[in-house]
């Protein structure tokens, strides 16, 4: 296209501001809404699925409670205590499971010091197996061992926290520290993505735990990881199995629910899935009638104008305009309308975005919100398409009619 | 130049049809300055809307120039209608938001005429009509005469062998008429052929010869030169 007949279309399109505003506003807003619509949507999602992020998916958390039906001639209400013989049960008698830790629970803060540097942290007693269903990252040294647990030793994994409280940057590995009076090497580091809560634990050895706090061999909670990731069938299977071993170790109703809780996170997390797949069907629906509703608009603007302009159209064949001439311009006008004005919908879209993601805190509830670009730039070729074809069909029957029928018209 | 033989155009307005030309035979040299006259709805706009190639006829031959003007593709009829033609309506015409130059280079553009071509010999046709001053003005901002002027201007810029003007004074006043039938005269006088319809027994005497119309048919052929 020459420069002559662009120089030629953009004065048309300057003398008819108000056409061209309304095709212009109907593009760039859809294509804004849908931007809006689409990054909300993966804002939501990314919210929800970072709530995930530092657990295993895969996994059943278990916990001993009190019965709550009467069982073999027992009464209801008995503690449940769950020790390391039911950790090795579990371990080798159900099938599916992967990783699997106890905790010994350490209640309370702890005060922990080293060469005088003084914080308190959460300690916590595991298995080293443990690392995997917290998505604990080792950065320097090692996490627990089977060694440890063997020889009941006296060692410790620290956080960044930790690390920056105690030992101001300094490398504390092999360095001991004091944890409420009993003194543990520190054999690693690790870093955990569930924020400033996780970052600050302590992890020691479960049986170190038990003999230094007097557990015996208590376990007050039971963890494991299953083979099969998003399968629920298959890890309600597995939670049945365990809870049945667990019913028949322990003597109570495998249909008790109080003496033995589980969560299950398979179904946890397959439930949010499914709730954000129906989320996304959902905006999906409203984003394809936001763009229809643009493509309708910009439709039945360019059928109006075709109308509005026949008598144009008639004085310009009357001049000597082919019909290709007349069809070309109003398909031009319309492509660099609905071109213009789709990018800047695109443009202005994709800046607000950016501007939520820049100054609204990520949360659960929302975080990252983004689109993928190549679903709104189909989008928005679309509708310059729909624009083309609704100024196309028109025209095309506009610039056949006599020119002398065409000037008639009013 | 103009050889009509036999033509005839019906309207059809549901159940009836309207004959509004029989059988008409025309012959205009070219050079001509030719009036056609008649009552109101005699058809003479509709036989210079055929001779303009605005309008087709029904049966009949219609020959402008060596060519046969009968079922043109809507490119050739483009391509006549802007080399061949200029056309002034009784009500002007111009496109509203154009201003006068744009308005007079418009046909040029059809052409592939580059633009500063285009509004160099605007401004010389506006300047024939005695409308330099008023190129940069939209219609709007005209009086009738002057619209007229620039219509004819723009009728003129692609040098046509053939002017037809539909009752060109039919809005004006009679020295503002007086004035385009002067224009129309010069043009004339340059080789062009002119056809101009009118009601005004004034203007048709300033023509060299008046065909008269009535009810599609042609009643009488007065030469005066
Ligand atoms: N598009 C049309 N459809 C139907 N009838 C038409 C159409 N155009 C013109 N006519 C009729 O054809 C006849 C001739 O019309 P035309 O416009 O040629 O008359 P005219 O001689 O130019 O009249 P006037 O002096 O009023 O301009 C009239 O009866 C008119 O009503
Ligand atoms: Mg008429």
């Amino acid at each position: 296209m020459s420069l002559d007949r662009l120089v030629e279309l953009v004065e048309t399109l300057r003398t008819a501001k108000l056409r061209t505003a309304l095709t212009a506003l109907s593009v760039a807003w859809g294509i804004f809404m849908l931007v809006i619509l689409l990054g909300s949507g993966a804002g939501i999602q990314n919210g929800a699925e970072h709530q995930f992020r530092d657990d295993a998916t895969n996994s059943l958390w278990i916990w001993p409670g009190a019965t709550s039906l009467p069982f073999e001639g027992h009464k209801i209400g008995r503690n449940v205590r769950l020790t390391d013989e039911d950790y090795d049960a579990v371990k080798r008698h159900v099938d599916g499971v992967v990783h699997i830790t106890g905790r010994f629970y350490l209640q309370g803060q702890f005060t922990v010091s080293y060469h005088g540097a003084v914080s308190s942290f959460d300690v916590r007693a595991c298995h080293p197996d443990h690392q995997f269903l917290e998505n604990t990252l080792i950065t320097s040294g090692r996490f627990i061992n089977q060694l440890d647990l063997a020889e009941n030793r006296k060692v410790a994994v620290i956080g960044p926290v930790a690390v920056e409280r105690l030992f101001k940057g300094k490398d504390p590995i092999g360095e001991w520290i004091n944890v409420r009076g009993m003194m543990v090497r520190v054999v690693g580091v690790f870093e955990d993505e569930g924020g400033e809560e996780e970052q600050s634990k302590i992890y020691i050895p479960i049986s170190t735990a038990q003999m230094a706090y007097g557990g015996a061999s208590q376990i007050h909670q039971l963890m494991f990881t299953i083979d099969e990731k998003t399968d629920v069938e298959h890890s309600v299977a597995v939670a049945g199995q365990t809870k049945r071993l667990l019913a028949a170790r322990h003597h109570f109703s495998p249909e008790d629910k109080r003496a033995l809780r589980v969560r299950n996170t398979v179904e946890d997390f397959q439930r949010i899935v499914m709730l954000f797949q129906r989320i996304r069907v959902f905006i999906w629906i409203v984003g394809i009638g936001t763009i229809v509703a643009g493509i309708v608009g910009v439709g039945n603007i360019m059928l109006i104008s075709v109308r509005e302009r026949t008598k144009e159209i008639g004085i310009r064949k009357a001049l000597g305009a082919t019909p290709w001439a007349i069809v070309s311009q109003i398909v031009l006008e319309a492509l660099i309308v609905t071109g213009v004005s789709g990018y800047l919908g695109l443009f202005a879209g994709i800046a607000t975005l950016e501007l939520v993601r820049k100054h609204v805190p990520p949360s659960d509830f929302f975080r990252d919100p983004s689109v993928n670009l190549g679903v709104v730039v189909g989008a928005t070729v679309l509708l310059v398409l729909s624009g083309l074809l609704a100024g196309y069909f028109p025209a095309r029957m506009a610039a056949r009619v006599n020119p002398i029928v065409a000037l008639r018209a009013e | 130049m103009i050889h009509l033989e036999r033509v005839n155009k019906s309207y059809h307005l549901g159940h009836h049809a309207l004959h509004v030309l029989r059988n008409v035979d025309l012959t205009i040299e070219e050079g001509e300055l030719v009036s056609i006259m008649g009552s109101s709805g005699s058809g003479k706009s509709t036989l210079l809307n055929i001779l303009g190639i605005l309008d087709d006829y029904d049966s009949g031959t219609y020959r402008l120039g060596d060519a046969l003007i009968r079922d043109l593709s809507e490119s050739r009829a483009a391509q006549y209608r802007n080399r061949f033609i200029g056309f002034v309506f009784q009500s002007f015409n111009l496109l509203p938001f154009k201003t006068a130059a744009e308005n007079v280079a418009l046909p040029l553009f059809y052409q592939g005429v580059p633009r500063a071509r285009r509004n160099a010999l605007a401004l010389e046709y506006l300047a024939r009509v005695g409308l330099e001053a008023w190129a940069m003005h939209l219609p709007a901002e005209m009086s009738g005469g002057q619209k007229q002027r620039v219509a004819i201007a723009r009728a003129l810029i692609t040098k046509p062998r053939v002017l037809l003007a539909d009752e060109p004074t039919g809005a004006l006043d009679s020295k503002t008429s007086e004035q385009i039938m002067n224009l129309l005269i010069d043009v004339n006088a340059s080789g062009v052929t002119v056809v101009i319809v009118t009601h005004e027994p004034k203007v048709a005497a300033r023509t060299h010869r008046t065909i008269r119309l009535r009810d599609g048919v042609i009643e009488a052929d007065e030469d005066r030169a």
